[in-house]
């Protein structure tokens, strides 16, 4: 709780993220330039996938980023409920943009990916495209809410409540998800769980998803700082409008 | 503690139903309507029309359930209904529940009992009729309940159906699961994936109440 309450005041989130910002920045750029010149140049083509498979180095930083995020959006929501700390909402509102992003990322890379290896961009049979999908939608819809609410203060009760409601009902949707999948699975879909991971993939791999969470940490704490200073402007206006 | 405001919101949710003049009539229509668009769209073929009936009736289901959703919230919030819900000693979710059972009983269990004449239509088989109108009362309950909480959580914005519909259809994904699971079951009467649908409308009358209550509370500020 302690820590909580410290990041809580503005001034001392401020004054931490603009020493954290340069570290999180320069190891995402060295680690994920890292993972991308193996993934292109050093890695061998992958046995089964070809040359295809090289994509990976990028979406599955993104898938895990995508329900990492969500994740994080939902414990940001619950504390700002309980304690109503400013920052874990700000938190909260800046971690569901970059999280929309990557989701969008992973199905990208994922239908680009899917194309060459299993003949189709988009595969209902799979249920973790199909998750990943309807995760999006609960991402825009937390963004839409939001946007729609007249005061800050409204826009943050209605995502929080949402965030935390959506949480979970997360489980019970991949849930019936997989059941559902599970059905109709093709056979003859090419499973990327089927043969086990060789380590130069996997190092790469890890290490690349590594950079693309500090990256996301980044991007979170630039929007964050951008909203906290935003929320110092309106509040230095008000007061100037009241004395005046 | 009495249990007359839970009553009351009961009993209102009844009037306003007709209120509007159309009334009930409204969703079924819509059902029926959006239902019968889906041959024009597809084709007439009575194979692939028994195929897909079903699965349309559920999407249209899901659709009617939240083209009623817009004003749910939105008149109690107008005529301050909503503040003396939140000053009544009773809890507000007990409240909302009240509301929306009344509401899916007005709005949505028409639209199951009228299933069976569009499942016909769409040349879906006899004897899977009367357990398809089951799950689409059963399916339904949990469409109603999250898009009650969609409706809560967007009671202050202006055009809000689009945001409710927004909200709410991700959580529509466990029941259209189930309930499609229902119908292409072997058995006619399925009774494993009847159980798992109810299960999703236990867990959304379990759930979304609190979320409704908070999402009202947020409003009336």
């Amino acid at each position: 709780m302690a820590i909580l309450s410290a990041f809580a005041n503005p001034h001392r989130f401020m004054a931490f993220s603009n020493a954290l910002l340069p570290w999180l920045g320069a190891g995402a750029a060295i680690l994920i330039t890292y993972s991308i010149w193996q993934g292109l140049y050093v890695l061998p083509p992958e046995a089964y996938q070809g040359d295809s498979a090289r994509i990976m180095i990028v979406h599955v930083p993104a898938a895990w980023l995508s329900m990492g995020g969500y994740m994080g959006m939902a414990v940001a929501s619950l504390v700002w409920f309980v304690w109503r700390h400013e920052i874990a909402d700000v938190a909260a509102k800046s971690m569901a943009v970059f999280g929309a992003g990557y989701t969008a990322i992973c199905l990208m890379t994922g239908a680009v990916w899917g194309k060459p290896t299993w003949g189709t961009w988009f595969q209902w049979d799979d249920a973790r495209m199909v998750s990943v999908l309807v995760m999006f939608f609960i991402y825009v819809g937390y963004i839409a809410l939001r946007a729609a609410m007249d005061t800050r203060q409204k826009a943050a009760r209605a995502g929080a409540i949402l965030a935390m409601v959506g949480a979970i009902n997360v489980p019970i949707i991949k849930f019936s998800v997989d059941i559902w999948a599970s059905l109709h699975q093709d056979a003859s879909v090419l499973r990327l769980d089927g043969p086990a991971m060789a380590p130069e993939f996997l190092t790469p791999l890890l290490l690349g998803a590594l950079g693309h969470t500090l990256l996301f940490a980044a991007l979170v704490l630039v929007a964050m700082r951008a909203e906290v200073r935003l929320r110092r402007a309106d509040a230095l206006m008000m007061r100037r409008m009241a004395g005046a | 503690m009495s249990p007359a405001p839970i009553r009351a919101a009961f009993a209102q949710a009844f009037r306003e139903a007709w209120a509007g003049g159309a009334g009930v009539l409204l969703p079924a229509s819509f059902f029926a309507g959006a239902a019968m668009l889906v041959p024009f769209a597809v084709g007439s073929d009575s194979d692939q029309l028994a195929a897909i009936g079903g699965g349309v009736l559920w999407v249209a289901l899901a659709l009617a359930s939240l083209v009623t959703m817009e004003r749910l919230f939105q008149a109690d919030l107008e005529d301050g209904a909503l503040d003396l819900w939140v000053q009544a000693d009773v809890p507000m979710s007990a409240i909302a529940a009240a509301k929306v059972a009344a509401h899916w009983l007005v709005s949505g269990l028409p639209l199951a009992l009228l299933s069976p004449l569009l499942g016909l239509m769409l040349q879906m088989e006899p004897d899977r009729l009367p357990p398809a109108m089951l799950a689409y009362g059963i399916g339904g309950l949990a469409f109603f309940l999250w898009g009650a909480f969609g409706a809560a959580l967007s009671a202050t914005v202006r055009r809000g159906g689009l945001l409710i519909a927004l909200i709410a259809l991700p959580f529509y994904v466990p029941t259209a699961i189930f309930g499609a699971m229902s119908l292409q079951a072997e058995v006619p009467m399925p009774l494993i994936e009847t159980l798992f649908l109810s299960a999703a409308t236990l867990f959304s009358m379990a759930v979304a109440p609190f979320g409704i209550a908070a999402a009202l509370r947020l409003a009336t500020d």
